[in-house]
């Protein structure tokens, strides 16, 4: 287990006030949130700031805190930077998981605002929960298969609640779109009485990818021509998520130009097209033929790239 | 032993819909909040014949993030409102910026 600098991780002296800490949360807080940061760190960070503001703003919490010694072997000596404290205990909750072991050793499990005690007598449908999921641009064309981990808190028969870890294999279907849920009925928390199970929404990202960029279910990419391939037309291999198909370009292309290759994109309903946008690359001068034909071009063709601009 | 069991979902889409019940389910507040997020013009109803509140997909979405934002952040629901209004053309901004430095 790793000694959890809270006062660190706010930025706050160990004898800040009240007033302090909460500023520091809120401020962090709107920083770190997920829904505002796209900082890939965003998540694990605000994770990290909650667990420290649950502790320090409560004064038994925070007294607990700090009668730890935070110089005791028994930290096992971790002095890393706070990221790579929560590369291990990963969870793929929004807002459920659970805090870091340190917390749990000290304070228990953290509060969920669960709604297990309230009318417990009654037949009351459980909650629904969120997680997410990263897949590959591929993945919406071929569909997949991900697992992911969950932490939640359940109650047994009795009534007392424990944290649960459960490993979920999730059909991704073809055809999802960034920033898309999956709803999976019955996956959420046993409900109470005859009450139903809640269900699991999970909501998908993409990865960012090295070729397409994406809008919705369209894609956008750039492929390069040579110069020839542009002035004078040519059919050209472009990879296209589902495969390599040929791509006619017309003679009079330039860098800039863009085409539309229909229903190639993300096969949703409608399915989404591939915009190509043509970047004319020039083989470079290294050779002395190579040298002497960009010389011949110069003299036969009169070209003025910049007479629009006067010069 | 490890369950090899492949659960499969649907997509919450345009054409998903919502009652009332489910939304506030879903964001676990009660329906009077998501009512409150209609009269704010946060989202809007599909079929709106009071006894029978429909939503569409898209608005869970919408839902979710404003009370994420309430809770976490402290503001209140016009102030969430607004965020996520702006949150929106960020997002939008941030593509229009991905594809032209692409």
């Amino acid at each position: 287990m790793e000694y959890k600098d809270y006062y660190k991780i706010m930025g706050l002296q160990r004898n800040a006030s009240k007033e302090e800490i909460k500023r520091a949360y809120r401020k962090l807080a709107r920083k770190y949130h997920p829904d505002i940061s796209k900082e890939p760190a965003a998540e694990a960070n605000f994770k990290e700031v909650s667990e420290a503001y649950e502790v320090l703003r409560d004064p038994k919490k925070r007294a607990t805190y700090d009668r730890l010694d935070p110089n005791l072997k028994s930290w096992q000596q971790a002095d890393r930077d706070s990221s790579f404290e929560f590369s291990k205990g990963e969870f793929d909750d929004l807002h459920g998981g659970a805090f870091s072991d340190f917390f749990e050793a000290f304070f228990g499990h953290k509060d969920q605002h669960s709604d297990f005690n309230r009318s417990a007598q009654f037949n009351t449908r459980g909650s629904d929960h969120h997680a997410k999921v990263s897949i590959n641009l591929e993945d919406a064309f071929f569909g997949a298969t991900r697992s992911i981990n969950l932490q939640t808190q359940e109650a047994d028969s009795r009534g007392s609640i424990r944290a649960v870890n459960r490993t979920l294999n999730i059909k991704i279907p073809k055809g999802i779109k960034d920033g898309q849920q999956i709803r999976l009925s019955g996956q959420g928390s046993n409900g109470m009485g005859q009450g139903k199970k809640g269900d699991l929404y999970l909501e998908v990202h993409f990865n960012p990818h090295p070729l397409y960029r994406l809008e919705q279910q369209d894609l956008h990419m750039q492929l390069p021509v040579t110069p020839w391939e542009a002035a004078l037309g040519a059919t050209v291999k472009l990879p296209t998520p589902a495969g390599v198909v040929d791509l006619k370009i017309s003679p009079g292309s330039n860098s800039g130009s863009k085409m539309r290759l229909k229903g190639r994109g993300i096969p949703s309903n409608p399915a989404g097209d591939i915009y190509v946008i043509l970047s004319v690359v020039t083989p470079p001068a290294t050779s002395e033929s190579a040298r002497k034909l960009y010389q011949e071009m110069e003299k036969i063709m009169a070209f003025n790239p910049r007479a629009k601009m006067g010069v | 032993m490890i369950k090899q069991t492949v659960l499969s979902g649907l997509i919450v889409e345009k054409g998903t819909i919502f009652t009332l019940e489910e939304l506030s389910h879903a964001c676990g507040k009660p329906a009077e909040w998501i009512l409150n997020l209609v009269e704010e013009g946060v989202i809007e109803p599909v079929k709106n014949d009071q006894q029978h509140w429909q939503f569409s997909g898209y608005c869970l979405r919408r839902v979710l993030i404003v009370q994420r934002l309430e809770s976490d952040l402290g503001v209140n629901l016009a102030g969430a409102a607004l965020a996520l209004e702006l949150l929106e053309e960020v997002e939008t901004l941030r593509n229009k910026i991905a594809l032209l430095e692409y």
